[in-house]
């Protein structure tokens, strides 16, 4: 690892302070991609700027939404009695999230942050329509995700709170890559009386994305059988040597049928 | 370099570490407490696993200097003072849930911290799920499944540890 300047600042100002003084100062939440990313030289970072001290470990009720602070472990969230009463979909995917030692110290913010192609909490973001709460603005989640490891976050933005709204029912179902736990496909369905959403990850080449076939047969009839025959396209998906393209398109289908036999 | 001070199996210790220093290098190079192992580069394997204010974390993905602070527990901070071992170290034995043992240090460190915060109970299924971060390349996992369920009666008080 190169070695870097480490600073804790204790409220948002500074840290954004810290961050906008110099281009190549970088933000830590519970470390779990960043770290690892330090440690084999991939980032060179002059400032790592912890982001631990903001108070930005929360979760309430407001307005009818949920809202979860930026520095909220996936494990606070997982095990949360009010993201089990409004939102149980969302508690039971943090609690799936890697590992319990990931789920201790991973936060929902750095997730978000990192948009990994394979990341479960993009799919919830972006199915359940959430706006993003930064320093400076809010940003719904459909301008948030801009392709793989790509947002619409500024390099001095910090992430502060997610806000969702509370659909009618909601539910992921994850094909989770057994040793790392990220998703080889996960697919989030959420039911709102406008509509239905469904958001993919770990399956597409551009990263988390809605899948319109789905949603307009779902807003029809909310039943696993209402997705018989509706395929994915095989060329929109990301392949590796844990499967092929044609093999997550599939997958897609299959647990998005389970998404919404769990969503009852 | 920064100096930072930390309780370490109930002792203050302060060390100098660079802000690069992992917690798992300060355990091992500084304090020189190598019970804590090192088993991957990608964060998987949970040999590393120490406790930190009572939460089992990867000691090899969180900076020393994050430790500030902060309480931790390594596996040579379990033994009692009268050298009589944890109960988790005593069922790892009796159940014969380590071969090479690379991972043991990281496994009970978990799993002790999986049953403390389970008193209501723990299922098999559970504790499987409990150990997602923790890899063994030898046991075949079943024999600590049972070392853990097997201390969570003496830990939670139901049993007393049996006599040899
Ligand atoms: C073994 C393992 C298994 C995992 N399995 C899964 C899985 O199954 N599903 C899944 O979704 N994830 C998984 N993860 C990822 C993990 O859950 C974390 O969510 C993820 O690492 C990022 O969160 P973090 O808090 O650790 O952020 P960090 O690693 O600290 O930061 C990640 C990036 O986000 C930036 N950042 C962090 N917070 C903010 C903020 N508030 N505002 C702006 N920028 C910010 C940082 O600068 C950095 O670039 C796994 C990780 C590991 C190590
Ligand atoms: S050394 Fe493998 S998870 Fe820490
Ligand atoms: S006992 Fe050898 S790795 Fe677990």
């Amino acid at each position: 690892m190169y070695d870097f300047t480490y600073a804790k600042p204790a409220n948002i100002a500074d840290a954004v302070k810290t961050l906008a003084a110099d281009a190549e100062a970088k933000a830590l939440a519970g470390g779990m991609t960043f770290i690892p990313v330090l440690k084999q030289r991939l980032n060179k970072p002059s400032t790592v700027v912890d982001l631990s001290a903001l108070g930005l470990n929360y979760i309430k009720l407001e307005g009818g939404k949920l809202i979860v602070g930026a520095m909220t472990p996936h494990g606070t969230v997982a095990a949360s009695p009010e993201v089990k009463k409004a939102l149980p979909a969302l508690a039971e995917l943090a609690g799936n999230i890697g590992d319990r030692q990931v789920r201790y110290r991973g936060t929902i913010g750095g997730s978000l942050a990192n948009n990994d192609p394979s990341a479960c909490y993009p799919a919830a973001v972006l199915a359940l329509g959430a706006t993003i709460k930064t320093n400076t603005r809010t940003i719904a989640a459909d301008d948030y995700f801009q392709g793989m490891f790509t947002t619409a976050l500024n390099p001095d933005e910090i992430i502060t709170e997610v806000h969702f709204p509370l659909p009618e029912k909601a539910a992921y179902a994850k094909f989770a890559n057994p040793a790392s736990r990220y998703a080889m496909v996960g697919v989030f369905v959420a039911k709102f009386a406008s509509g239905v959403r469904v958001a993919i990850t770990g399956a597409g080449q551009n990263g988390v994305f809605r899948h319109a076939a789905f949603e307009a047969a779902l807003s029809k009839s909310f039943t696993p059988d209402a997705l018989n025959g509706i395929t994915t396209p095989v060329d929109e998906m990301n392949a590796d040597i844990h499967g092929s393209a044609p093999y997550r398109a599939h997958l897609v289908g299959v647990m998005a049928k389970r998404a919404v036999a769990a969503a009852g | 370099m920064a100096q930072i001070s930390l309780t370490v199996n109930g002792k203050t210790v302060s060390a100098d570490v660079e802000s690069r220093t992992l917690l798992v290098e300060m355990l091992r190079d500084k304090l020189h407490l190598t019970g804590t192992h090192v088993g991957c580069d990608t964060s998987q394997c949970g040999a590393c696993v120490v406790q930190v204010n009572g939460m089992s974390v990867k000691a090899c993905t969180m900076l020393a200097v994050q430790a500030e602070g902060a309480k931790v527990l390594t596996i040579e901070g379990l033994v009692n003072e009268d050298g009589s071992l944890h109960p988790m170290q005593e069922m790892f034995r009796e159940h014969h849930a380590l071969q090479c043992g690379y991972c043991t240090p990281g496994m009970v460190m978990s799993a002790i911290d999986l049953v403390n915060s389970h008193p209501e109970g723990l299922t098999e299924e559970q504790i499987r799920h409990g150990l997602e971060g923790n890899l063994c390349r030898c046991t075949g996992y079943h024999n600590i499944v049972k070392a853990i369920a097997a201390a969570w009666p003496i830990m939670h008080n139901k049993v007393p540890m049996a006599a040899e």
